[in-house]
């Protein structure tokens, strides 16, 4: 049923010779010149050459040789179609789709961490990851998934790799989801801390949801741009009015909070928003940060076109030697966990057999919505990266490094960064903050205000103003919070149900999502588990992105590596062996890194949870206090803490080690067998069912 | 020519609106419409607003959702 490969035309050789060699020239120009800082434009050109000669090539590979994509076999959205969640769909409109559901705060976060190593590490590592690891593993767990009615990645391991291993990974999915939703809320405390303008902008979010929501209920139901185009008036109103809060004497104080207080905020909002009626305050906002996340990824997207800035960050730092004051730990393994969404995402994986697979109305397409889709989610990092590497690298790590080491003050925090041998003045440092309308730059750790500053000042550049450069700073930070808090609330909701169907296990009753008491004992677990970690992470002694990021990069991998490692097993029990290597070495690579990460957090003296939990204790026990402890109590805390995280990471590497053996186990037997041992659907023409 | 144009300008709108819809979970109205009176002629066909409410309240209810 295979498909001839056309020929290539001789007008298309020398178009790909040409693209091949404008990319080798460029990817050059960004790796080889030292000592004079390189304009963006040379990163975006050398991307986009990648990415073009990754899916002409190797997605094709892929397509025709590892997934052997069939145009002619009927999809599940056709074989299945109810007109609801099985549709065929025109390819560009799942393409939007899938794009818009991978698409979040993480390629944006991540590359932005991973800038303190200079901008040369994390562009290779995304354009390397994605055209092996990550658009691999999104195409074909997309691929797998078109062959089996659409099914999920658990019920996929279940049934390829058997029924422990498979529950297994259900839970570490659990344990992720808890992670990315501490660390992202994590991100948005960190953003806000005594930052009233921010603060007052985020909460108008709610009222604004809420309206929108009673809109789109009872007086214009379903009338979805509408509404939204009301809900963006209304936010850039509350950005526009933020400037006078921030200012006033009598409202400022009313949203200054520290980042304790601002924990406890977004955890009880994520109980709220997600135990009242969807329609209130979850989907409106859901909507709003749909439109307004891809809006401004074109937006970033075209401020880098136009403003084409210059890269002042070196390519590399001398922080390669895993002495970073962002996030600790040498160049390999933690570059690679870092940088997760944008080169390798495992959570992509779960869309990828989730709604994706129920919409494609032929397999061809599967190539461009997973692998292409993938790509542009590199792009997205690699804008991201553009951003952070743009600023001036003082401010860079004036807005990065955690207050134990810099200090408080901009004298303080310029000598040390000035030390590092990033030179910058204090006055830098306060202009920078007084234009972007803030009190201080020092110690935002998470990205999102970095990338606020970064975009700040490109757009800025391109559309100058008095005080506009404040006005872009408080969009950015908005836009980025507000998909996050989407992510925290349907999040938490998601994460309900996975506790309701795990306790439903043990107590059958817990297993009714209408019951008001089930559903409000599993929202509080919920919301406790992730709850703890964040308010870990802000009372952490380094920040707690430092502390957190890494767990949760080494989750997110994990996942990945899990997707891979299905997709390795059926292609060996599809007995396409000769091909294994497609999945087996990004899945492989993974494991390495997960287990090298997982191990450095374990054991070394530098780096580990377990040298912190030490350090404070033996402080306990020689009665001195440590910085920022305040009291025993709180020093006391601290060690808790850590110990937590020492037994998650050993949870994490036990369950990636118990996912290897069984993988292994699977491929042994398919192996010797000498008939594939797949569980596809059987074919079925697209022909005979569609008239 | 106009008339290509025009009819070009129609098709991306309804694209964008579609998609749009999509991502928030919204599948095409017409179209199960349509699937609803060519396979199960006997169900009552719900109005565009019952049919977003479903939809609505459908697209939170379990696994899957966004990524990070």
């Amino acid at each position: 049923m295979q498909t001839a490969i056309p020929k290539p035309s001789p007008a298309g050789k020398i178009l790909w010779a040409a693209i091949a060699i404008v990319g080798a020239w460029c990817l050059g120009v960004v790796a080889l010149r030292r000592g004079e800082p390189i304009n963006a434009i040379w990163v975006v050109t050398a991307s986009v050459a990648v990415f073009l000669i990754g899916y002409r090539f190797y997605s094709r590979f892929i397509n025709t040789h590892v997934l052997k994509m069939d145009p002619s076999r009927a999809t599940p959205a056709v074989l299945r179609n109810d007109g609801l969640d099985y549709v065929p769909t025109d390819k560009w409109v799942v393409f939007g789709h899938h794009f818009a559901a991978i698409a979040g705060a993480g390629p944006l976060v991540g590359p932005v961490l991973a800038a303190q190593m200079g901008y040369l590490p994390g562009t290779l590592w995304i354009l390397i990851g994605v055209v092996f690891a990550g658009a691999v593993q999104d195409f074909m767990i997309l691929g797998l998934s078109l062959r089996r009615d659409g099914r999920s990645l658990g019920n996929m391991l279940r049934e390829e790799l058997g029924e422990v291993p498979g529950v297994i990974a259900m839970v570490g999915v659990l344990v992720l989801m808890m992670i990315v939703l501490a660390v992202l809320a994590l991100v948005v405390v960190k953003a806000l801390t005594h930052s009233p303008w921010g603060t007052f902008t985020v909460a108008c979010t709610i009222p604004i949801a809420v309206l929108m929501g009673v809109y789109l209920r009872y007086i214009r139901p379903g009338r979805i741009l509408e509404v939204s185009i009301i809900g963006l008036v209304l936010l850039l109103g509350s950005i526009w009015y933020g400037a006078t809060v921030s200012t006033s004497p009598t409202m400022a104080p009313l949203f200054d909070f520290g980042p304790k207080a601002l924990a406890w905020l977004l955890i009880g909002y994520g109980f709220f928003a997600s135990v009242l009626p969807v329609w209130l305050l979850l989907a409106p906002r859901d909507y709003l940060s749909t439109f307004l996340k891809i809006g401004t990824i074109a937006l970033l997207a075209l401020a880098i076109f136009l403003a084409a800035p210059t890269l002042q960050m070196p390519a590399v730092t001398k922080f390669i030697d895993g002495s970073g004051p962002v996030f600790s730990g040498n160049l390999f393994p933690f570059l690679f966990i870092t940088i997760a969404c944008g080169a390798v995402s495992g959570w992509h994986s779960i869309i990828a057999s989730g709604t994706t697979p129920k919409l494609l109305a032929s397999e061809g397409e599967a190539r461009m919505v997973g692998y292409g889709g993938m790509l542009m989610e590199a792009f997205v990092a690699i804008m991201a990266l553009i951003a952070a590497a743009s600023l001036h690298p003082g401010v860079y790590f004036a807005m990065n490094s955690p207050g134990a080491l810099i200090g408080t003050t901009v004298e303080h925090a310029a000598a040390t960064i000035s030390q590092w041998g990033f030179l910058v003045t204090p006055a830098e440092l306060s202009d920078t903050a007084r234009n972007i309308g803030e009190g201080t730059i020092l110690s935002r750790a998470g990205g999102a205000p970095t990338l606020a500053v970064g975009m700040a000042q490109l757009l800025h550049g391109v559309l100058p103003g008095e005080g506009m450069m404040a006005f872009w700073y408080h969009y950015a930070i908005l836009f980025e919070a507000l998909f996050i808090l989407t992510t925290v609330d349907a999040g938490t909701r998601v994460g309900r149900f996975m506790i309701q169907e795990i306790a439903g296990l043990i107590h059958a009753p817990l297993k009714q999502t209408d019951s008001w008491a089930s559903n409000v004992i599993a929202t509080v677990i919920c919301v406790g588990l992730w709850g703890y970690f964040l308010y870990q992470g802000a009372v952490d002694p380094l920040g707690g992105i430092n502390t957190l990021w890494p767990l949760f990069g080494i989750a997110n991998q994990m996942l990945a590596a899990i997707a891979l490692m299905l997709a390795t097993v059926v292609t060996v029990k599809l007995k396409r062996e000769r091909y294994v290597l497609v999945p087996a070495v990004p899945a492989l690579w993974l494991v390495a890194c997960t287990l090298t990460a997982g191990w450095q957090k374990l054991f070394d003296d530098r780096i580990s949870f377990t040298a912190a939990a030490q350090k404070y204790a033996d402080a306990i026990a020689a009665n001195t206090l440590l910085a920022p402890a305040k009291s025993v109590p709180e020093m006391q805390q601290i060690v808790t803490n850590n110990r937590v995280d020492m037994a998650l990471t050993g949870i994490f590497m036990l369950l990636v080690l118990t996912m290897v053996f069984f993988g292994l186990r699977a491929i042994v037997q398919a192996w010797r067998a000498n008939h594939p041992t797949a569980h596809e659907e059987p074919y079925v023409a697209l022909s005979s069912v569609t008239p | 020519m106009n008339e290509t144009v025009t009819r070009q300008r129609g098709s991306f709108w309804r694209w964008a609106v579609q998609t749009a819809r999509l991502c928030c979970g919204v599948p095409d109205y017409d179209v199960y419409v349509r699937h609803l009176r060519e396979h199960h002629p006997e169900r009552p066909v719900p109005t565009y607003s019952e049919f977003f409410r479903e939809r609505q309240i459908a697209r939170y209810k379990g696994t899957g959702g966004r990524c990070c």
